[in-house]
């Protein structure tokens, strides 16, 4: 299976960190679902066979870490926290507009497969709470009209 | 980039170069930048130790070891290759300080793995960065890879005669891997479960080599202490609780934001004058002091010194660093579901106690806030907490445990608002339109 050259680049040079090849497995994982979309059969038996493990040992860190995911997801994944911190400032009334604005529930995703909805824990904003992430970038101090200016900035650039 | 504050109190040691470009390696060596490593390579191992040991820097993640103390457990002697590990998989709820430290002074983390590693005799350090964190990751990559190129890491480094490697590492969402044993097993490239000690890390840890972990903040902390000396580190703060931290102040303030205060600063003026008050007129109805795990205190609670004896005191802990504030509009019930929430989520179910008891608690609590809670409820679910307790490979049980045990106790009253079908007192909603009931 074909991955970019960046991630071939900085797979063999991660190898070379640790004293074991299956040390290189989380990280590689999520950077192997950043490319693909999700860790479809195929990339999980590739990084199987890379890195000397067995598909069952693969399945088993994957369903362990949050972040990790078999389904695909939307272009832009929106995670909306509402763990404490971004709860007493208005977290959950966040997610509640996420949900109608891009009229799909928690873990959903839209029919343009443009958006996924995920209710998330604690993403290290609460000082600026209410925090969002979308993909990887964060959004803060949100109100419900800052939201719909990042999501319609996130449509506009999915349609482009 | 997070949005930085100040206030006249602050006394900056960590975050000295918070706002000042220092990801870029030149200007981080104007700015003092790895002057620190280089006074350690002229120092006998057992030097820098006690001189971390003298400065009275605990551990920032939140249990408050003693970092020198920590240090001096590393054999001298090892077979196996000797680590540093940086945790910097923070995920605390409350907790956002070691992002900002990466974010705006990355090297200052490497710079203190290099000192713990030429400490206890290691050539190997690793930086773990939570997978969420991806641009730290990026930040980090660079640093190191400017640290590499300027000759300060690898073979020889500074002419010293000292190799010492230095790899970044991301996970990829678990709260649990915060944990030091569970960190080791992500590390690995496994699921974050607990190892059992003993064997402590410091004997047996990555890969089965001795391996010293601290978090982020701790070692950003070191170089610091080594040029500034510990005895003025350890004045910065009370007795035994050496220097100054990152207090992340969220909730219902005025001026939220991360403030690097020194040790035992007040958490009442910490609260209404750092942070700037409670908006909106209202008044204080609780405080977690030290991220969601550690026990609420009540308004008359908090005229407490922040450092980790001090806090310790009150029933609670100064843990890590988040201090997040409810004002009178909040309640508790629905503050406490979300916590469990959080808990149980992160459980990673290994042990018995932690992976049932948070499953039970969240159930409860939610019957028991949409109005179908009965009297007894309120009893177990303290009993179920206090039987977590204690009884887990790690401390996530008893993060999970400690407040719940908090809020049952402190807000009985508030609890028993909630029973023989009434409505939540602070929802507006309806009864209608919440979550089902129990019959």
């Amino acid at each position: 299976m074909k991955f970019s050259d960046e991630f071939e680049t900085r797979f063999s040079e991660m190898l070379t960190h640790y004293p074991t090849r299956r040390s290189a497995l989380v990280p590689t994982l999520l950077y192997a679902q950043d490319e693909v979309g999700s860790l479809t059969d195929e990339v999980i038996a590739e990084l199987a066979q890379r890195l000397d493990l067995t598909e069952l040992e693969v399945r088993n860190v994957i369903s362990y870490y949050s972040m990790l995911t078999t389904k695909p997801r939307g272009k832009y994944t929106v995670q909306v926290c509402t763990n404490i911190a971004c709860m007493l400032v208005g977290g959950e009334e966040l997610l509640e507009h996420c949900k109608k604005k891009l009229g799909v529930g928690d873990k959903g995703t839209t029919q343009d497969g443009l958006f996924s909805l995920e209710e998330v824990e604690c993403i290290g904003g609460c000082s600026w709470a209410p925090a969002v992430q979308v993909n990887y970038d964060f959004h803060e101090n949100l109100t419900t009209a800052k939201m719909d200016e990042v999501l319609d900035e996130y449509k506009k650039k999915g349609l482009q | 980039m997070a949005t930085l504050v100040s206030h006249p109190d602050e006394v900056r040691v960590v975050a000295k170069r918070f706002g000042q470009g220092a990801t870029d390696i030149e200007r981080y060596l104007q700015l003092d930048g790895y002057k620190a490593v280089q006074k350690a390579l002229a120092m006998k191992p057992d030097d820098i130790i006690n001189e971390v040991k003298n400065s009275g820097l605990r551990g920032r993640g939140g249990a408050g070891f003693s970092t020198g103390m920590k240090w001096s457990f590393v054999p001298k002697q090892s077979a196996k290759p000797k680590y540093v590990l940086c945790n910097g998989d923070e995920s605390e709820p409350g907790t956002c300080k070691d992002r900002l430290i990466f974010e705006q002074d990355p090297h200052a983390v490497i710079e203190g793995v290099m000192i713990a590693a030429i400490a206890v005799g290691s050539h190997h350090g690793y930086i773990y960065i939570r997978g969420e964190y991806r641009y730290l990751s990026v930040i980090m990559q660079k640093a190191i890879q400017d640290a590499y190129a300027k000759g300060f890491l690898g073979k020889n480094i500074f002419g010293s005669g000292y190799d010492l490697e230095i790899y970044w590492h991301g996970g990829a969402g678990a709260y649990e891997v915060g944990e030091e044993s569970a960190l080791m097993e992500s590390l690995e490239g496994k699921r974050g479960i607990p190892r059992i000690r003993p064997p402590f890390p410091a004997v047996v840890g990555l890969w089965g080599g001795p391996t010293v972990i601290n978090n982020a903040e701790t070692l950003a902390s070191v170089p610091p202490i080594l040029l500034g000396g510990a005895e003025w580190y350890a004045r910065l703060g009370p007795p035994k609780n050496g220097g100054t931290r990152l207090f992340c102040l969220a909730g219902h303030l005025n001026k939220p934001g991360v403030y690097e205060l020194p040790m035992g600063y007040n958490l009442k003026k910490m609260i209404y004058e750092v942070g700037g008050g409670i908006p909106n007129g209202r008044s204080l109805k609780a405080v977690v002091p030290g991220g969601s795990s550690t026990p609420v205190l009540l308004p008359e609670e908090i005229d407490v010194a922040m450092d980790f004896d001090s806090v310790a005191k009150t029933g609670s802990m100064l843990g890590s660093g988040g201090v997040v504030v409810l004002d009178d509009t909040t309640c508790i019930v629905k503050f406490a579901l979300r916590t469990m929430k959080f808990y149980r989520h992160e459980s990673c179910g290994w042990c018995i106690p932690c992976r049932e008891g948070t499953d039970w608690l969240e159930k409860t609590l939610i019957r028991f806030h949409a109005g179908g809670g009965v009297k007894k409820d309120i009893d177990n679910m303290y009993y179920l907490a206090e039987n977590m307790l204690g009884k887990t490979f790690c401390p996530l049980g008893d993060a999970a445990a400690m407040p719940t045990m908090a809020f049952v106790k402190k807000f009985r009253k508030e609890f028993e608002d909630h029973l023989d079908g009434k409505p939540c007192p602070f929802e507006k909603a309806g009864a209608a339109e919440r979550q089902p009931v129990l019959a």
